[in-house]
């Protein structure tokens, strides 16, 4: 058997006849010596799932955008219609302006408190690899179930938060004895969903909640890989604890940082679930992201053809980032 | 790690221990308010007058009512279905794909990486509505098979992504000297390189799972009736519906649907962790 083996690297051109008279599986098995040959055929699963499940969905999204299609019909070409109608609506406004509101802030949030915890983190303390385990929790739960949780929370007449004000404006008023113009006996507190700014509040809260532990744990992989020597080289310089952060960790943990909050971008800039699960864009419009309102629009409302525009609405700026990130990656690999 | 050596307790409770604890309990106070939730009687869940934040009659009428009133039994068979098989297709799909772009050198392997690493930006959000028409063009809405197919466009480029820098880390030689006892190729990718990669492979498995697990978008999309729903589907359009809510067996449903991932979790923080924080860092 070994005799008729041909040399391990490729198969020559001589060969070629010989393998020929070989049984197919023999054959099969020889071809697939082909580095190139290989290569190609490990890639065929991933690229068949891509191919029919992203890209071309992707351009059917296209085409759909271009289109009136309702549910049930083929729809007739329409152009630009879509985009520009979406471009007139306030609807489209307020929800673009939320999206960039809610980004912005819930991505500052984790990115703070997430560097926050993890130098917490850090330190040598009894349990720490329970607490670290422990605090992922948010991150792994099925989203919606946990934002189950948030909703009851922020129930209009049964809101734990708003329990404890109420349980605090008494203690208060027993205490000191100051009683404001509003009695919190017959005022229910905050609506937590139910006005506007409160409502953003709310689901910008929610969703820093649940990403805050991604950041706190991929920013502590980048702490530790910082060399203990440095902070003990700042002992001796003098340095205060901003400092060491500020001009020893923080340089050390950029790389990651920078891709972790990219990461973190685009989940948050392309988010459903929390306002889903809260708010359902509410109220009056109030909270809706792009997704969401793509959502209302292609599937509650049926207009797939007006969905599939407000879907590719968050495309431009994910394919910045996208690019951004190539650019960034490539320039971290050959910089070493 | 760094040392903070001749600190007082009193610091060390300022900056380390208190806000410590802030954070833990911010972190875990929603599962126990699921929780505590679960085991009141309606008439403390619904009295403002009592404190929340204990039970005196606790109960687990809300957690029959999920079993007896609702097919949270058959959300549940069908989550873990279609998680195992979506995990499965994933991680064949992934390592094939990972060992081909991080091993072998051939025209193209370069945009194929990058192709990878595109879709892996690529949000379900922007894609379910044209997807939803692919699906339904082949005859897979309403069947668990439209979630097992599409999930995997979520976990492949994560997983490829992450074994590629995993089986970066295997040295070269060792599949080299299999190739020269004459081990084929495929040969020394199944011997040499999956024992040696299994760290990653179980890392790129457990975040598979627990992702397809947690999927709310396409499941809430892609399938309507409620026998074949997955469990965050079914807790939220089956046990939501109308203006009043059963608050108990929301947060039971809600509680039962985090146990099995944190408990699949709670067993590889390590690799969860590594596959969470590898696929970032690539």
């Amino acid at each position: 058997m070994k005799s008729t083996t041909p040399p391990i690297s490729t198969v020559s051109s001589n060969t070629l006849e010989a393998t020929a008279r070989l049984p197919l599986g023999k054959r099969i098995g020889q071809w697939l010596e082909n580095e190139a040959v290989l290569g190609y055929v490990l890639m065929v699963p991933a690229l068949l799932l891509i191919v029919v499940f992203i890209a071309y969905p992707f351009s059917l999204g296209v085409w759909m955008s271009l289109t009136d299609k309702v549910v049930g019909t083929p729809g007739n070409f329409v152009g630009l219609a879509n985009f520009a109608k979406l471009l007139r609506s306030e609807i489209f406004h307020q929800a673009a302006w939320n999206t960039v509101i809610f980004t912005i802030a819930a991505t500052v949030i984790k990115a703070v408190f997430g560097m926050w915890l993890a130098i917490l983190l850090n330190r040598k303390f009894r349990l720490a690899r329970f607490t670290r385990a422990t605090v992922l929790l948010p991150f792994i739960v099925p989203t919606v179930l946990s934002g189950l949780a948030w909703l009851w929370m922020f129930d209009a007449t049964f809101s734990v938060f708003n329990w404890v004000l109420k349980w605090l404006w008494q203690m208060e008023i027993s205490v000191f004895g100051l009683a404001l113009k509003e009695n919190w006996g017959y005022v229910r507190g905050p609506l937590w969903l139910g006005s506007p700014s409160l409502a953003m509040f709310s689901i910008i809260l929610v969703n820093a909640w649940r990403g805050l532990p991604f950041f706190a744990i991929s920013f502590l992989a980048g702490l530790q890989t910082v060399p203990p020597e440095l902070y003990d080289a700042g002992n001796i310089d003098g340095t205060n604890e901003f400092q060491k952060f500020w001009h020893i960790t923080l340089p050390l943990v950029k790389p990651i940082a920078v891709v972790v909050t990219v990461f973190s971008f685009v989940v948050t800039f392309s988010d459903f679930q929390v306002v889903y699960i809260l708010t359902r864009g509410g109220p009056h419009n109030s909270t809706h992201l792009f997704a969401t309102l793509a959502y209302q629009l292609g599937m509650t409302s049926g207009n797939l053809g007006e969905g599939a525009a407000a879907a590719l609405f968050m495309f431009p700026i994910l394919g910045l980032v996208i690019l951004w990130q190539l650019f960034y990656l490539r320039r971290e690999d050959s910089g070493g | 790690m760094q040392a903070y050596v001749g600190e007082t307790f009193f610091k060390r409770l300022i900056v380390f221990y208190i806000p410590l604890f802030l954070f833990v309990a911010v972190m875990l106070f929603p599962f126990y308010w699921m929780f505590i939730t679960s085991i009141k009687p309606d008439f403390e869940l619904y009295n403002v007058r009592r404190s929340p934040f204990i039970v005196s009659q606790a109960t687990l009428e809300h957690w029959f009512y999920l079993f007896k009133e609702t097919m949270f039994a058959r959300w549940a068979w069908n989550t873990l279905w279609i998680a195992t098989a979506s995990t499965a297709i994933s991680l064949f799909a992934g390592i094939l794909a990972g060992y081909s772009l991080s091993r072998l050198r051939f025209p193209g392997s370069a945009t194929f990486g990058i192709s990878i690493f595109i879709t892996y930006l690529v949000p379900p959000t922007l894609l379910f509505i044209p997807l939803a028409s692919v699906i339904a063009n082949l005859r897979l809405l309403d069947s668990p098979w439209a979630l097992i197919l599409t999930y995997p466009t979520i976990l492949v480029p994560f997983s490829a992504w992450l074994l590629m820098g995993y089986f970066k880390t295997i040295p070269r030689e060792l599949e080299e000297c299999a190739r020269i006892d004459g081990a084929t190729r495929l040969q020394a990718m199944t011997k040499i390189i999956l024992p040696l990669g299994m760290p990653g492979i179980l890392s790129a498995g457990i975040f598979s799972f627990t992702l397809s697990w947690n999927e709310f978008l396409y499941a809430l999309v892609f399938i309507s009736s409620p026998q074949q729903k997955t469990i965050p589907v079914g807790v939220v359009s089956e046990l939501m519906k109308g203006d009043v809510f059963f608050w108990g067996s929301l947060m039971a449903g809600a509680l039962l649907g985090s146990i099995p991932v944190a408990f699949v979790y709670s067993f590889f923080v390590e690799n969860y962790v590594s596959g969470m924080t590898g696929a970032v860092k690539g």
